[in-house]
């Protein structure tokens, strides 16, 4: 039988240490060697061994990056698996499971599924693999269900394991022949995309815009990033002793010439506030990935939230501005993270990237359709050199050169000397003023906010709801919108794109509705709010209702 | 010689400790090198050496002199980055990166301009303050004992570990330049009284005296540095306590392969 739908939706759970990440992985590459588009959601609790861990593949046609209710596959490594997921599965769906780990009593007493026991220990030992070689084995049965052919997509998985590879390939046979073909798949006429977590998108933007420098503490969910460049050879990475080690760091970093970008979480990024404040005072660029997860506080470290919203854009004490961009899927990433970098530098000023959770963690097919490079900045290395000489932006200059380079935290006059006089703390204000407002006319110039489709109605997000949004709203004839820029705020684009329109609603993973709060503030009355606060992603169904129910 | 010292105008006391350590620098600069000199300052009195020596500068927030030097450090290692900081910045508020640096080896130079006071705020206890030090937010007296930085650093092996005082020019400036000569992370301790708030000056000027020569092992190294422990009335040892060559940070941190991009896609399809 043929997947009667354009879409195949696949969970594959276990404990944690299982390994269920992987196989998720594996079968989204084989799906995109197909010519598919993929987008895995990646759902772990905050333990190294045990709890429970899932991944919830979309294979598409068309781009869809968001999950469903409803699953045609379960893959289920143990007895939770079954237990949390089974639910979901469709009418005659397709559950594979461990025999090793899950009785028969423990599986739904459904007759429509189609029920496919494997023992994966069976398999290894008939193939003499080892243990860690179960994830070849599952994905490679589950090919065989799917309808893949054994040659095109072992090829494809072959790639993808360069250790042990012929023991593996043995075990994948072995795997391949042990269950019935159970569905008939066609290729899904694509090109392969690479296939990217939000992380690694934000982290090949900012090379491509001349990232040199990169420290983090590790906090989920931005510790991504420290990875991914940590073996990226030519940007320097360093993992200090906190957070306030890092952001100082940095500001260091950037001020002897190096593009320089810090990552964190909420909670580090409390912590670093007070040199957030600093690179606007001394008008010094750094740039922050700010990946939120649910707090306050510790909150659920690994889940996910937009709730920093307000708080980056206020954050640091004083008269400043922050540029703040909102991506809301990888290659917004890209491209939005890149830009971010340019304008710290441009303007010499903090950037904050607000990634979230899913966005980070989660893996999309990367388009790369935008240009990042790195834009060039005004220098002057010269014998009279003064740090913040001008009416605006003032050009830089780097210590060992020939100028003399100060810089500063106090408030200064144009040689970076503290002062206190009236006067010159007036001016020296009206400097940085000026330089925000040549910022936002630069704004104007460009693309600050996004908008698709038309309609009466206007569904407003920010950051990563943007592919539940486009796929929930689907037929509805509603106008959709989001922010790119997020600080300056794009006051009069926003109002633009909206004048048509006669009822909005703000679609939010938060409790307190941030973006409508700051829409508000800027004269926009926002009519309806669908807003989710429980960590978990909205999925396509569940965010159609609540948006329908408005309407 | 070239003018190292800018013409802002100088707001320390008369009599202040900094003079002391401004002079030190002020004859080292040339000797070392002040085109590569990267100052970095803290928050207090001591900051202000920031806008008052002729060298490129980073005057930082309290307590966060040594991660930004290190980051200084690590971006353009031909540098010679020195922090001057006070002992609230480097014993209260920062005292992590001192740990962290001194244990990662950084290649940067640290003085400590240590008058066991916040002054700018008018009197109060710093981590090295006496027990029973009366200060405006202790009226009753300091209820804590003193840090003995000496000790801490050694204990943590930092390579580098000296002692000087502001009434010791002479011996200021040569430990101010081993110091900065040193490869390594160094780390500077020097008595420099608050002549508003806490003057010891008197008192230490009687009860220091230079050590002969480094102290010959790790172990007795220690025992020196315990001799004081910033609350007893002992003779109080100045000196190089322990020197030691190690791989610096920086030179672990290079890295010069360009990023291929293309690779990275190609091998994520």
């Amino acid at each position: 039988m043929e997947n009667k739908e354009k879409d195949i939706q696949i969970i594959i759970a276990g404990a944690a240490g299982q390994g269920s990440k992987k196989a998720g992985h594996l079968i989204g590459k084989l799906f995109n060697s197909y010519g598919f588009r993929v987008f895995i959601h990646e759902d772990y609790e905050s333990v190294i061994r045990g709890g429970h861990n899932f991944s919830q593949i979309s294979v598409s046609k068309e781009e869809c990056n968001a999950i469903s209710d409803k699953i045609d596959f379960l893959l289920a490594l143990n007895k939770d698996a079954v237990e949390n997921h089974s639910r979901k599965m469709k009418e005659e769906g397709v559950l594979i499971y461990d025999s090793d780990s899950i009785k028969e009593e423990d599986l739904p007493s459904r007759a429509d599924l189609n029920i496919v026991p494997v023992s994966l220990n069976e398999i290894i030992k008939e193939a003499e693999g080892i243990d860690l070689m179960k994830n070849t084995a599952l994905v490679s049965l589950f090919m065989k269900v799917v309808g893949m052919d054994f040659e095109k997509a072992s090829a494809a998985l072959k790639k993808e394991l360069p250790v042990k590879t012929e023991e593996n390939m043995r075990v994948a046979r072995t795997a391949f022949e042990k269950v019935d073909k159970l569905r008939e798949l066609k290729e899904g006429g694509s090109h392969s995309l690479p296939l990217l977590a939000g992380n690694e998108a934000a982290a090949l933007g900012a090379i491509n815009a001349g990232l040199e420098s990169y420290f983090a503490y590790p906090m989920t969910p931005s510790t991504g990033i420290l990875n991914f460049l940590s073996k990226t050879k030519g940007v320097k990475t360093f993992q200090p002793e906190s957070e306030l080690a890092v952001i100082n760091m940095g500001l260091g970093s950037s001020y002897a010439g190096k593009r320089t970008m810090v990552g964190t979480s909420g909670g580090g990024f409390a912590l670093m506030t007070e040199g957030i404040s600093f690179s606007a005072q001394a008008e010094i660029p750094i740039c922050v990935a700010l990946s939120q997860r649910m707090g306050p506080a510790t909150g659920v470290p690994t889940y996910q939230a937009q709730a920093d919203l307000l708080f980056a854009s206020s954050s640091g004490h004083g008269d400043m501005m922050r540029f703040i961009v909102a991506p809301g899927d990888a290659d917004e990433a890209y491209e939005l993270t890149g830009k971010a970098l340019n304008i710290s530098w441009k303007y010499q000023l903090p950037s904050i990237v607000l990634l979230d959770k899913e966005l980070s963690e989660n893996t999309y097919g990367f388009k790369g359709e935008s240009e990042v490079f790195k834009e060039d900045v005004v220098t002057e290395d010269k014998e009279d050199y003064e740090r913040y000489a001008g009416e605006s932006i003032s050009p830089l200059a780097f210590p060992g050169g020939r100028a003399m380079v100060k810089a500063t935290g106090y408030e200064h006059d144009s040689k970076g000397i503290a002062v206190e006089d009236a006067n010159k703390v007036k001016e020296m204000h009206e400097k940085r003023l000026r330089k925000y407002e040549n910022l936002r006319e630069e704004l104007k110039r460009t693309d600050t906010v996004r908008t698709c489709g038309e309609g009466d109605v206007a569904i407003v997000f920010w950051g990563s709801t943007k592919g539940v949004v486009m796929e929930a709203t689907k037929g509805m004839g509603v106008k959709i919108v989001w922010p790119l820029v997020i600080q300056p705020f794009p006051e009069k684009k926003m109002k633009e794109v909206l004048s048509g329109t006669s009822k909005i609603i703000c679609v939010e993973t938060n409790a307190t509705g941030q973006l409508a709060k700051m829409l508000r503030c800027y004269g926009t009355e926002v009519e309806g709010q669908v807003l989710k606060y429980d960590g978990r992603p909205f999925t396509i169904e569940e965010l159609k209702e609540r948006i329908e129910s408005l309407l | 010689m070239e003018n190292l010292i800018l013409s802002t105008k100088n707001t320390w006391c008369p009599g202040c400790g900094n003079f002391g350590i401004q002079n030190a620098f002020k004859e080292v600069l040339p000797e070392v090198g002040k085109e590569r000199v990267v100052l970095v300052t803290g928050i207090g009195c001591h900051g202000k050496m920031a806008d008052y020596i002729n060298v490129s500068s980073f005057y930082a927030l309290h307590g966060r002199t040594i991660p930004v030097a290190t980051g200084i450090k690590s971006a353009n290692n031909d540098l010679q980055v020195i922090c001057c900081a006070g002992d609230g910045d480097v014993y209260n508020e920062g005292i992590s990166h001192l740990l962290h640096a001194a244990k990662r080896n950084s290649n940067i130079t640290v003085i400590v301009h240590d008058n066991h006071v916040f002054s700018l705020t008018v009197k109060q206890p710093t981590s090295t303050s006496p027990e029973g030090f009366t200060g405006s937010s202790t009226p009753e007296g300091h209820p804590e004992r003193p840090l003995n930085p000496v000790d801490l650093m050694l204990s943590v092996k930092a390579s580098f570990v000296a002692r000087s005082f502001v009434g010791k020019q002479g011996h200021l400036k040569e430990v101010i330049k081993e110091g900065i000569e040193h490869k390594g992370f160094s780390f500077i301790e020097v008595l420099q009284p608050c002549v508003a708030w806490y003057n010891t000056f008197p008192e230490y000027a009687k009860r220091v005296y230079e050590m002969k020569e480094i102290p010959s092992s790790f172990k007795e190294a220690r025992e020196k540095a315990q001799e004081w422990d910033y609350s007893n009335e002992a003779d109080i040892p100045l000196g190089v306590f322990y020197k030691e060559q190690k791989e610096v940070l920086e030179d672990k941190l290079e890295k010069t392969t360009e990023v291929d991009i293309g690779a990275i896609l190609e091998k994520s399809k």
